[in-house]
């Protein structure tokens, strides 16, 4: 039998308080700590109106629409067009799919010979368990190689537009920086560790389970950004600048680059290739399949951080 | 195998290399490395094609391990290795004449940049060249399309920002395209090599099953690179990214970038589909219209131009518009004759935005017309190229430009139904051409009583004036020498199917 309490000897409990805490009834923080509550966002009316008519403002500016009659009517000939067009292709592709091959069917085309060798074949030609790894990284890496340096070359675009020029001050972007955030800071603390370990396992298993560099420098990127945003650039700059981002993607690309270059002069000479396939399932195994993933890994791993840093301040 | 066939491969990765390479390097060594490599690739491709000459028939080189359907491989015949080698001179000539304006229109910490960029743009256009894989292609579009991007909108001033983001959003839909036909090719076929699509197509064809989703994907290709090249109406993004980019950026746009497209099509058209296949569906038919209103209204809109750079891309809608029609006729000859001008067109067209540089920097910097006026007596070099420029686009014979004018002709008179309308649009458009060009070639020697800018001497562009009378007498050695070449043409198509 419980012991009845009165109820001013049960409010005065841990249990009462804790309870009362989940229900939402009570915010532990009212009363001890000064809290205000946050304003509304209110839109001036002035600016609701003027956003209104930017787009007639823009027509008349650039196009002078009112001495221009013509051209108005070419613009909303041009927008009914336009959707009509869109309305056309949607309604285009959807008769198409519909006289497509079946999906599900075993008589489909795409069931050829072609993807049942990589299936039947894809572990003993590769050494791969993943086929999927064994496919973009040993049977069309060329591809893959191509596609690896899309991020590159759209690396390079970014720091056109975003960089600063020689002569460009520093606007100072770093005020709007979020400034010690200490919940953000612990929980960084907690789960960067986690998440760049994650990341790492996912590009050393790309070859035995799901996974590789595209997907485990992305997980690693995403790790270097949640740390960026927590403690600022001043600390990331300590082992991450721009030297870093250019001779990391320098000696990964390069690295593939030349890697590949000797896998496929040797397979079009029909020469042998002193790349041991190893036991499939071992950690090393599947040839050049694992260290080429952790090649891409870095690339994309400093790419996804050099996006967000070239965003956040033209530089890093 | 022999050695020589490892060529193509090299000249692709190693320009794939030398961008790795540019973006660790300072700029003055970038610089010295991407002319040794768009010479050395040059070279490779000069050997690769004296080599196919001898043995006359084309090759296939595994990228790997895997023979063709599941493995990657690349395909060189006379075709593909000559236009190689001519991307690598138009190339080198367009970055030599661009060279010294590249000071005044980049940033100085951008220029290694700008280097990587072209490696970039060099390897993929080679793989364009030489894929024998459509997924290739597509991923060597896209590096091709981006690098493009970054080309424009390196020189950062307003306009060029506007023209990226224009190209950007067109080019992109067209890769959407590109991707959209692919995707339901290979649905149909389940290969995405081209020899094997190939095969898979004729047999659908022939038993006449999916034929909608087949020529829905034809279409879907074909309207897809046509954006790329911009064929008339899809050519708005053209002025401006033409018009305001770097020179070099704007040469080796108007001359690799939309003819590498455009040779990708003609890869699709014989390894794809199948020559014969292609030419029995419609699209051809609206591929000619197209081209022939292109030719017309490319050349209205070069007339109304104020702007001699302007006007310049303008008129690159119209020289797109010839190589369309040429698909249009459908007939082997009128295909040698697209491919004439393909080479003609990419001579002419970078001759034409190198010369005009240096006509409007001996007038203040300014690219309007009025103040061109006696430009061609202040720099005479540039001068005389702009007028050898305008003279091999409006026809005139010993120049390339006439050769490519006389092939359609007589590609037209052999196709019947379409031979009144090539003709009367040809002619239309060589007048047209006349117009603006020669309006633009007298103002340059029209004297100036006291002009208040001041001319340059030999002495002080050598390097400059020696790129121009290059690029003339490339130009001279495409409309006299032609017969040859023609025949590698021919040969080089027949050895695509």
């Amino acid at each position: 039998m419980s012991k009845k309490k009165a109820p001013e000897a049960y409010q005065k409990t841990f249990a009462f308080h804790f309870f009362r805490w989940i229900r939402g009834e009570k915010d532990p923080y009212l009363g001890e700590i000064e809290m205000q509550p946050q304003e509304e966002y209110h839109l001036s009316e002035e600016s609701i109106l003027r956003h209104e008519k930017e787009h007639d403002a823009i027509l008349d500016k650039v196009y002078d629409t009112k001495h221009n009659k013509g051209l108005r009517l070419f613009h909303s000939l041009y927008e009914i067009t336009s959707v009509l067009f869109c309305l056309f292709l949607i309604a285009l592709l959807l008769v198409t799919v519909s006289y497509l091959p079946a999906v599900g069917t075993v008589t489909r085309p795409v069931n050829n010979e072609v993807s049942a060798r990589y299936i039947e074949n894809g572990l003993e030609e590769t050494g791969a368990v993943n086929i999927v790894a064994g496919m973009i990284l040993d049977y069309r890496a060329f591809d893959t190689l191509g596609e690896s340096h899309v991020l590159f070359v759209a690396t390079i675009t970014v720091l056109i537009l975003l960089r600063l020029n020689k002569g460009q001050e520093d606007k100072n972007d770093r005020i709007f920086e979020p400034k010690n955030d200490a919940i953000l800071q612990l929980v960084a603390t907690f789960l960067v560790p986690i998440i760049m370990i994650f990341g790492i396992y996912i590009i050393l298993n790309g070859h035995l389970g799901p996974g590789g560099g595209f997907s485990g420098g992305a997980v690693i990127g995403a790790g270097l950004v949640l740390y960026l945003n927590a403690f600022g650039f001043a600390k990331t700059e300590r082992f991450f600048t721009e030297k870093t981002y250019k001779w990391v993607c320098f000696f990964s690309l390069s690295f593939y680059c030349l890697a590949k270059s000797y896998s496929f002069y040797t397979g079009a000479n029909q020469l042998h290739s002193v790349i041991p396939k190893g036991t499939p399932g071992a950690i090393l195994s599947s040839g050049l399949i694992l260290p080429l993933n952790i090649a891409v890994g870095l690339v994309v791993a400093c790419t996804i951080y050099a996006f967000y840093a070239m965003f956040r301040k033209g530089g890093f | 195998m022999n050695f020589v066939c490892n060529f193509p491969f090299f000249s692709i990765l190693l320009s794939l290399f030398s961008g790795t390479i540019c973006s660790v390097l300072p700029a003055k060594a970038a610089k010295i490395v991407n002319r040794v490599v768009i010479v050395v690739v040059g070279l490779l491709s000069a050997t690769l094609l004296l080599y196919l000459i001898s043995v006359g028939e084309p090759f296939i080189y595994w990228m790997g391990h895997f023979p063709a359907p599941w493995g990657n491989e690349i395909r060189a015949g006379i075709l593909e290795a000559g236009m190689a080698l001519f991307f690598c001179i138009i190339m080198y000539l367009s970055m030599a004449g661009g060279a010294h304006k590249l000071f005044d229109e980049v940033d100085e910490s951008k220029h290694n940049l700008y280097y990587i960029l072209v490696n970039l743009l060099l390897s993929s256009l080679l793989a364009l060249v030489y894929t024998n894989d459509m997924f290739t292609a597509y991923v060597f579009v896209e590096i091709n399309t981006i690098s493009a991007c970054g080309l424009i909108m390196i020189r950062q001033v307003g306009r060029t920002i506007e023209a990226a983001v224009r190209y950007m959003i067109m080019s992109l839909l067209g890769s959407g395209l590109l991707l959209f036909g692919l995707c339901i090719m290979y649905d149909l076929t389940g290969h995405l090599l081209m020899s094997n699509i190939k095969e898979s197509v004729a047999l659908l064809v022939a038993s006449g099953e999916y034929q909608i989703p087949l020529i829905v994907s034809v279409a879907l290709m074909c309207v897809g690179l046509c954006i790329k090249s911009a064929l008339f109406p899809f050519h708005a993004w053209l002025p401006d990214a033409y018009g305001y980019s770097t020179v070099s950026s704007a040469a080796i746009l108007s001359s690799l970038v939309s003819k590498g497209y455009i040779f990708l099509l003609i890869k699709i058209i014989y390894r794809v589909i199948g020559f014969n296949i292609f030419n029995n569906t419609r699209i051809i038919d609206v591929l000619f219209v197209f081209g022939l209103m292109g030719m017309i209204f490319g050349s209205t809109s070069a007339i109304r131009e104020n702007d001699v750079r302007r006007m310049i891309a303008f008129s690159s809608v119209a020289q797109i518009g010839y190589i369309y029609m040429g698909f249009g006729m459908g007939t082997q000859a009128g295909m040698v004759a697209s491919v004439y001008h393909i080479l003609s067109h990419a001579a002419t067209k970078s001759l034409l935005f190198i010369a005009a540089i240096g006509l409007t920097e001996v007038s203040g910097g300014s690219r309007k017309l009025v103040d061109l006026t006696g430009s061609g007596y202040r720099n005479k070099w540039a001068g005389v190229a702009f007028t050898a420029g305008s003279l091999s686009m409006v026809g005139i014979p010993l120049f390339s430009g006439f050769i490519s004018k006389l092939l359609f002709a007589q590609a037209a008179v052999q196709v019947e139904g379409k031979m009144l309308a090539s003709l009367i649009v040809l002619g239309i458009s060589t007048i047209l051409n006349a117009i603006y060009f020669m309006k633009t070639v007298i103002r340059l020697y029209t004297a100036t009583g006291n002009s208040p800018y001041r001319g340059i001497t030999f002495g002080k562009m050598k390097r400059y004036a020696i790129t121009l009378i290059f690029f003339i007498l490339l130009n001279i050695l495409l409309g006299v020498s032609s017969q040859p070449i023609v025949d590698l043409i021919e040969q080089g198509l027949a050895m695509f199917s």
